[in-house]
């Protein structure tokens, strides 16, 4: 415990909490009531005035994961007794599972082109902005700010070509094209954090292997690489949530086989109108992963952007 | 999708006519994806197929999109000549699209061969999704799913005696199914800011969504029934005088007026999904819908079960007519598997699977399921969707119709929803974009 | 900002001096390392963008296959700019991206000096604060439309309680004065984290010694928050802007969702728009031109302010 005159006193500690903690909780209300929705009965998603109070259930998780039919009597008798607790909340509804329903499919690409993505965004983003900060890269100001000009154009605007260009390549709709595309979009962000990182740490320790008989791609990956592993960590988050979180392109470039979660979870349907209960269940399991990633990455995501600063 | 069987069809031999007269359950198993919206209907489609599969040994996929995207998603799909979809329910509007860019193959041959007559479907279903150019024996679908706009209201609400006095004191006649859209418009003001039961509830819900064709398929209810015309009757693509006029301005102002004095605050961007949500959560005496959710509504555990009745859309100073909804179901002209598609709209077409289809929520478009003496009891909406149909009318069909429907999404919600300028600019100024997407068109 | 120093020396390096020690040399490993990302954007970013700008004089459409293609010259660019209703969305994107980054640039850099307080706890409350920009704009955008019901929301009843308002008297997205700021506050709730996040590393990246010499200075707190705290969290600052700026530059999917751009135009942004135009009546050729034009603005825009980033960073 240092006694520097920088640290805060007790009252101001205190009311910066204060403060911090009203804040958090304000902004928390409308993520909880997301929550709270997914365990609501269809009807008291919609209940008006709105209720705080309800019965939880399970049926928006139900109705997230199958595809109901509303059943006729006949139906009704030649399914028999429900068999499982699932299809017992979906039989109270009057309604029979047809079906598992697509959003497994579009949870398990939203995995594979988000992490995906973000994995090579790193190899690629990492080794660019060692280049960049270590290396005279002949024209390097304009190339770092053509790389930061690739994120400005709004994705519609390149849609249509990207659409055409995929197709011809056979990337339409496939999990290759939507990684190669959202790593493009994500490395200006990538390649311009990363090298603000690497930037900071100091050219000695590199300098040291390279006298040692280290070769550059060996003080690259025995020296920097460690160093930077921090602001590597944060600079993935990053990307994650982005490339998890897509939309436009998303929307406009998948169908069926790469489409991933987020077109997909605003538009769940039941058997009567907008399944509010199974969107809220959707979007609170598609938030699950990349807030494990976050809190587990937590300390990196808080210190590693401080990382390299003179103080230690 | 993957096509795991491509080698089983010879793409070349699949002309209409022929191939599919070798019926159903001729060989080649393949897979078979079928493209709609992501609704209700869709369901019981899905339901309704496990029949074909069975019969035919084909395996059916389905691509159901929202209906906010459906449009883009699926028009996008057909521009661009994908292979996503062997059958299309693609909406009513898009069939000149459909034709005249080649991406439906032509039915008639096939419906020739195999004695499907559209003489036996409901006449306003097959001009509406088969038909192009409109009212010529050109067929590029089958009716596939009828639909309409139509009215839900609370019956146990009308019915309550005080209300019912109330009413016909101020009005001077009696509340009940409204005869007129002035009367609709009555009733629901008198419901509007209501206490009922402890809560404050609202007039109606109407159709005012922005984004795609929501306020649109709302507000031509009431200029369709107020004398607006999308054309001169005797000369195509003559539009001004007619769609702009005084009769035409002075509909959209009373839907305006509805809209104002009559509607839940804040549903400025509703459409189909937060009309229901309104009347299942009991804030609306009335909804405007398409007819396709009121099996949902029969079944609703808060306004199902006789809590509610349905009426088709009322009559204005210049007749009665209602907004078509519905699709017809189409071979795409890029699918692979064509002969197997067909086989599915010959299954579909027979009368005992388009009775089924009733049975389970599709409104079938077979006039021997609709004129079946059991048909209007079956169900209390059923005589409701009898009489909506015919009275429909449709938007342009054109293959412009998105060039259509944009400008006057824009037009209409600006007046009617952000009260921008005045009900006759708003629909001059739609004369304007509309004659600039024809002279586009080389049409004028 | 503690960088420059580094970068500079690091600059100073002698570029040859690995080279004469073993393996391949810098230039080489330079451009194998730079070249991946260089070609990937090449290919996804900058061929598209020719493309673009090649379509934006022709009056192709993608939804006519069978149509001729001709080169209109500058048709599009001419009917784009003088189109009253581009400049409407135009003010709609400036009013949202003015008041977002804002709002957000003060309520995050606050926040962010909040936390830099050290309290207990900080790292759980700073956590817990960063959730909301984990969710799907288009789904943030969705459940906010159900928030912003009066009837069946609950932000009209949370504004009800603290001020005894109707919930029923206000719509925010019902109304043409106030859908703008419904979008600014659901895109506001979702993103001051990230500003919040860079601000605290700006914060943290301020040496303790800088302030013990302020101290010995008997500088006051308010005079070293401005003589210190402001400039050197500065060049972080201007970088949140950046990002939030170009980010809410192309915003599409949460005021889709949110507002489908209505009532009427007033918050039709420029994305929403681009898209009405490309992807709904398939004006291709005119889309592309629009896109070049807002392609044009953006990046021109961003140029004067990298420029004068660079020139805070080396102060």
């Amino acid at each position: 415990m240092s006694f520097s005159v920088t640290e805060p006193t007790k009252g101001t500690k205190w009311f910066a909490g204060v403060l911090v903690v009203a804040y958090a909780v304000i902004t928390l209300i409308p993520l909880l009531w997301i929550i709270a929705t997914g365990f609501k009965s269809p009807a008291d998603s919609i209940a008006y005035p709105p209720v705080v109070v309800f019965e939880p259930t399970l049926e928006g998780y139900v109705n997230l994961f199958t595809d109901r039919t509303r059943a006729t009597e006949d139906m009704l008798e030649a399914a028999g007794p429900p068999q499982t607790w699932y299809e017992e909340i979906a039989r109270e509804r009057g309604t029979v599972i047809s079906g598992p329903s697509r959003y497994g499919e579009r949870f398990l690409n939203s995995v594979i082109i988000g992490f995906g993505s973000t994995a090579l965004c790193m190899i690629l983003g990492t080794a660019a902005a060692y280049a960049f900060s270590r290396f005279r890269v002949p024209l390097k100001d304009d190339l770092l700010f053509f790389i930061l000009s690739t994120r400005m154009m709004p994705p519609i605007a390149v849609a249509i070509p990207i659409f055409l260009m995929f197709r011809n390549l056979g990337l339409n709709d496939t999990h290759l094209g939507m990684i190669l595309l959202y790593t493009a979009v994500n490395l200006s962000l990538s390649v311009w954090l990363l090298k603000g990182f690497i930037d900071e740490i100091p050219m000695e320790y590199e300098e040291a292997a390279l006298i040692d008989g280290y070769t550059r791609f060996q003080a690259f990956y025995k020296v920097v690489l460690p160093q930077a592993a921090t602001g590597i960590a944060s600079t993935a988050i990053f990307c994650l949530i982005f490339a998890w979180n897509e939309y436009a392109f998303a929307v406009l470039l998948t169908s069926g086989e790469a489409q991933t979660a987020p077109p997909f979870i605003p538009n769940i349907i039941g058997v009567n109108g907008k399944d509010w209960p199974a969107v809220a269940a959707g979007a609170t399991i598609f938030l699950v992963p990349v807030m494990v990633f976050t809190v587990l990455l937590r300390k990196h995501l808080l210190r590693g952007i401080t990382f390299g600063a003179v103080r230690k | 999708m993957k096509n795991t069987h491509l080698t089983s069809v010879a793409v070349g031999a699949i002309m209409a006519s022929g191939v599919a007269s070798t019926a159903l359950a001729d060989g080649h198993a393949t897979e078979l994806t079928l493209c709609w919206a992501a609704w209700d209907p869709a369901n019981a489609l899905v339901e309704l197929s496990k029949d074909f599969e069975a019969m035919s040994g084909h395996k059916m996929n389905f691509e159901f999109v929202p209906w906010t995207s459906f449009a883009d998603r699926m028009l996008n799909e057909l521009n661009s000549g994908g292979q996503l979809c062997d059958l299309m329910i693609g909406d009513s509007q898009w069939i000149g699209g459909g034709a005249e860019n080649g991406h439906y193959v032509k039915l008639n041959d096939f419906f020739d061969a195999n004695g499907i007559d559209m003489g036996d479907f409901i006449p306003a279903t097959v001009t509406g999704y088969a038909e192009w150019p409109k009212n010529t024996p050109n067929y590029y679908a089958l009716p596939a799913f009828g639909d309409v706009v139509g009215w839900t209201y609370r019956k146990d609400w009308f019915e309550r005696p005080e209300l019912q006095e109330e009413f016909k004191s101020t009005y001077g006649y009696d509340l009940g199914v409204p005869e007129t859209l002035q009367q609709l418009t009555d009733i629901a003001q008198f419901f509007q800011g209501r206490d009922i039961d402890g809560t404050t509830v609202y007039g109606a819900a109407i159709y005012t969504e922005r984004g795609s064709e929501g306020i649109t398929m709302g507000v031509t209810n009431w200029l369709y029934n107020h004398g607006f015309l999308y054309e001169n009757p005797d000369k195509p693509y003559d539009l001004d005088g007619f769609v702009n006029s005084a009769d035409a301005a002075a509909g959209l102002e009373a839907y305006k007026a509805l809209y104002d004095t009559a509607t839940p605050p804040g549903s400025s961007n509703w459409y189909m999904g937060e009309n229901i949500d309104a009347y299942r959560s009991g804030q609306v005496a009335m909804q405007m819908n398409f007819a396709f959710i009121w099996p949902g509504v029969e079944a609703d555990e808060k306004v199902g079960g006789g809590k509610s009745g349905y009426f088709p859309n009322p009559a204005g100073p210049s007749g009665q007519f209602a907004q078509l909804g519905g699709q017809g179901i189409s071979v795409v002209a890029y699918s692979e598997k064509q002969d197997a598609a067909l086989e599915y709209i010959q299954w579909f077409a027979q009368p005992e699977i388009q009775s089924r289809w009733w049975e389970l929520g599709g409104y079938s478009a077979l006039s021997a399921v609709v004129e079946d003496p059991s048909f209007v009891q079956s169900q209390p909406y059923a005589q409701t969707f009898l009489d909506s149909m015919a009275i429909v009318k449709d938007f342009w069909a054109e293959p412009a119709y998105a060039d259509l429907l944009i400008p006057m999404q824009e037009r209409i919600h600006n007046y009617v929803i952000a009260g921008e300028g005045t009900a006759q600019e708003a629909l001059d100024g739609l004369v304007r974009d509309w004659t600039e997407v024809f002279e586009d068109e080389g049409k004028l | 900002m503690t960088a420059s120093p580094i970068q500079k020396m690091a600059e100073k390096t002698p570029p040859g001096m690995a080279r004469n020690i073993k393996g391949l040399s810098d230039r080489t490993i330079a451009w194998i390392f730079v070249a991946p990302t260089i070609f990937l954007l090449l290919a996804v970013n900058i061929f598209p963008l020719i493309w673009t700008i090649r379509l934006s004089f022709t009056n192709y459409r993608v939804n006519r296959p069978n149509k001729d293609v001709d080169w209109v010259g500058l048709r599009n660019y001419e009917r784009i700019l003088n189109d009253p209703d581009i400049w409407n969305t135009m003010q709609a994107t400036a009013h949202f991206l003015l008041w977002t980054i804002a709002l957000q640039v003060l309520i995050g850099f606050a926040l962010a000096y909040l936390i830099n307080k050290k309290f207990k706890g900080n790292d759980l409350w700073t956590t817990i604060i960063v959730f909301p920009m984990m969710l799907s704009p288009a789904v943030v955008g969705n459940f906010w439309t159900f928030l912003y019901q009066p009837q069946i929301g609950l932000f009209n009843y949370v504004i009800a309680f603290f001020t005894g308002a109707d919930p029923a008297s206000f719509s925010m997205i019902g109304d043409v004065h106030l859908a703008p700021w419904a979008i600014i506050i659901a895109d506001t709730w979702m993103w001051t984290p990230f500003v919040m996040l860079i601000c605290l590393a700006g914060l943290r990246s301020i040496p303790d010694s800088i302030y013990e010499a302020a101290e010995c200075d008997r500088a006051s707190k308010w005079r070293q928050f401005w003589t210190i705290t402001i400039p050197m969290a500065l060049p972080f600052l201007m970088l949140a802007v950046l990002f939030r700026g170009i980010e809410n530059f192309k915003m599409f999917d949460l005021v889709v969702q949110l507002t489908g751009g209505g009532p009427g135009n007033t918050t039709t942004l420029t994305s929403i728009d681009l898209k009405r135009e490309a992807f709904e009546k398939w004006r291709t050729g005119y889309s592309s031109a629009y896109a070049v034009i807002l392609f044009v603005t953006v990046f021109g825009l961003a140029s004067i302010y990298v420029k004068a980033l660079n020139k805070v960073k080396e102060r």
